[in-house]
């Protein structure tokens, strides 16, 4: 047996709002497996994974904080991945994001007013940014492979919080531990519904984001621009697009967004810096990003599965003991199944028996 | 203590020089696995694991080979016979690796590991200073030079070689010519899954002796980067190897005598070296232009 691929005429529309659904699908089929090879009832744990999470108003708000950064990270990357520019260091852009907004409250705490924290988003936008421009400019003036240099970046970043945290900007009162002060009261992203729980508004800007580059992308020029150079970068050129500009595009969006998925966390869910901000979002992100299908608006969906898996992660724990390790090897799954289902929108599947093969060319 | 120096730069050099040589082979045949730094992880904690058991870190060392090719045949399948993105692919397989490394090792962390044996070669080994830096080291070390070696004999004095980087140069001609491009593919992957796993071993079984998460510590990345360095030639991977080895051994160096420098930009070094020796190396595009297998990364489907 042989496995063939036909090549579609078109792409297929149905596998192509399927193909995420086929691949969450398979993913939970493994992860039942996995649950079953190590000890535990799959079903159960797989309620605990997915239903439990659900079922408590609290629950639903941390589900909204763990979302909110991986939406904002993904909806960025996702104009870098479909303009074909590899940008895989948002954790790094996520970090150094959340740094320069930080400096207001940690460098200068008696500077209290109402307006602190929209220069903080803003300048955690524009550090995100900004670390994000450097792959991008040394691809565009050097030809350097940008999936390389954004990786090195996240080491760079991650280094350089934790130099920050346990030197300059430690904590003076807090007996060494390796943290900053806590942000003060204007320094803090409020929270959308204070009485039910803590979920902040880095959601809301997670949802308007996607929002608003689900219409860049699908409804103007800049949209079709993207796509183009990304399927094509010599149709791009005729059309009069430069592929260099479109690089620093991508990267500095998506490092804004990540940016801001940064500052966000820090002032809305954490309230200071520590040596470790980010459970891997900027790589779940990029998970994300691809079950979404690269679409703003899927990506929103994306996101929410994602997120929970992270709490059914810790409800698994709690509740059937099964170590919190396995969520990362589940999210990894994910990706892979999501790549092998896209194959069904370009391509039919055919099982060709090795005999049979040679008389079918022969006809042809 | 140069000496001593120097052993340390090998060891660190080993899993760098490995790693990279087998995706250079996998690169030469036109395919981008971006997977390596989660073969090399699941390489590492295979090989501690398997050697923790049975108390045998040979036993460990081939265990990781045998799951780093198995894993890369994940990469193979999605890649070759799918034809899914390698970009995507290859960071699927790293993030897949990285997830289950953590999963499997959890038991492990913290445990004493055990160490492959230093090897001596008779007589050579008792040579002043070259003795114990050539002859005097451990498995692994003496595979990963004689498998530089290897490669650079298969690729440029062989026909299967020749056969190797023109489906890497051309693929659809290759195909013309009745070559099997996918088959060549597949094994090429395979020893790059398979040298990836050894690389693991080395860091669990060799320069660390312990189980850490996430150990290899973006060394699998900077073996990509060392395939883009050497320009895809094999003995300019084995200089590039050591260097990267002697600063990463440098800044450690540098770090213990407590230099007024804070010790996270020295950790640093490495990976901003890494940046600038790529930007160094592909500023000039013709010289990147020439090097490059020409078909790397392009999806291949045969038309029957």
């Amino acid at each position: 047996m042989r496995i063939e691929l036909v090549k579609r005429p078109q792409q297929s529309a149905l596998f192509s709002a399927l193909s995420p659904f086929i691949a969450f699908g398979l993913t939970i089929a493994t992860g039942a497996i996995l649950f079953a090879a190590l000890g535990k009832d799959p079903l159960e744990t797989l309620y605990f994974y997915f239903i439990d999470p659900l079922t408590e108003t609290w629950s639903l708000h941390e589900l909204a904080i763990k979302a909110a950064p991986l939406i904002l990270i993904a909806v960025g990357l996702s104009v870098c991945f479909l303009s074909s520019n590899w940008n895989i260091g948002a954790e790094g852009q996520f970090i150094m994001g959340a740094i320069a907004g930080s400096i207001l409250p940690v460098v200068f705490p008696d500077f209290q007013f109402w307006f602190v924290l929209p220069l903080m988003l803003l300048m955690g936008i524009a550090g995100g940014a900004a670390y994000a421009a450097i792959p991008a400019i040394l691809k565009v003036r050097f030809n350097t492979n940008e999936i390389l240099s954004s990786l090195m970046l996240v080491y760079v970043a991650q280094l350089f919080l934790d130099w920050l945290v346990r030197g300059p900007w430690r904590n003076p009162a807090g007996f060494n531990f390796p943290e900053t002060r806590s942000f003060h009261e204007y320094a803090r992203l409020p929270e959308i519904w204070a009485e039910s729980g803590r979920a902040h508004y880095g959601f809301a800007f997670a949802l308007i984001a996607a929002l608003i580059l689900w219409f860049v992308l699908s409804r103007t020029l800049k949209g079709f621009e993207i796509k183009l150079i990304g399927q094509s970068p010599r149709a791009g050129r005729f059309a009069g697009f430069s592929a260099g500009r479109m690089v620093i595009f991508a990267f500095v969006i998506s490092g804004a967004m990540a940016g801001l998925a940064g500052i966000s966390e820090v002032s809305g869910a954490i309230g200071q810096l520590r040596p470790s901000i980010s459970p891997g979002y900027g790589f779940t992100a990029i998970i994300v990003a691809f079950l979404g299908r690269l679409n703003p608006l899927g990506i929103v969906a994306a996101g929410l599965v994602l997120a929970l898996t992270y709490l059914g992660g810790e409800a698994a724990q709690i509740s059937v003991g099964l170590s919190d390790k396995v969520v990362r090897a589940f999210q990894g799954s994910i990706l892979f199944f999501v790549l092998a289902c896209d194959t069904l929108i370009h391509y039919r599947i055919r099982l060709v028996r090795p005999n049979t093969a040679p008389a079918e060319a022969a006809n042809v | 203590m140069f000496e001593a120096i120097l052993l340390t730069v090998s060891m660190a050099a080993t899993p760098l020089l490995l790693a990279a040589i087998g995706e250079l082979v996998v690169e030469r045949s036109g395919v981008l696995n971006l997977g390596v730094e989660g073969m090399m992880i699941m390489g590492a904690v295979t090989g501690f694991g398997v050697a923790l058991m049975t108390g045998n870190p040979f036993l460990g060392a081939f265990a990781a080979i045998i799951v780093g090719a198995l894993f890369s045949l994940l990469f193979a399948f999605l890649t070759l016979t799918l034809v899914t993105n390698q970009v995507a692919t290859g960071l699927a397989l790293t993030l897949l690796g990285l997830g289950l490394s953590g999963m499997i090792g959890e038991s492990f962390v913290g445990q004493p590991g055990v160490r492959l044996p230093r090897l001596d070669v008779p007589v050579l080994s008792e040579l002043p200073i070259v003795g114990r830096l050539l002859f005097s080291q451990d498995l692994i070390f003496y595979v990963s030079v004689f498998l530089t070696l290897g490669v650079v004999w298969f690729l440029f004095y062989t026909k299967a070689g020749l056969t190797l980087r023109s489906v890497g140069d051309n693929h659809s001609s290759a195909h013309a010519l009745g070559i099997k491009v996918v088959r060549i593919r597949y094994m090429a992957v395979l020893f790059g899954g398979a040298c990836a796993g050894l690389a693991g071993a080395h860091l669990s079984l060799v320069y660390v002796p312990q189980w850490v998460e996430n150990m290899t510590a973006g060394r699998g990345w900077i073996a990509l980067a060392l395939v883009v360095f050497a320009s895809w030639r094999p003995l300019r991977v084995l200089a590039g190897a050591y260097l990267f080895g002697a600063v990463s051994i440098g800044q450690l160096h540098a770090q213990a005598l407590g230099i007024g420098v804070p010790s996270q930009l020295l950790s640093a070094l490495p990976y901003l070296a890494t940046i600038i020796v790529l930007v160094l190396i592909s500023r000039n595009r013709r010289l990147t232009m020439v090097n490059t297998p020409a078909s790397l990364g392009r999806p291949f489907v045969p038309d029957r």
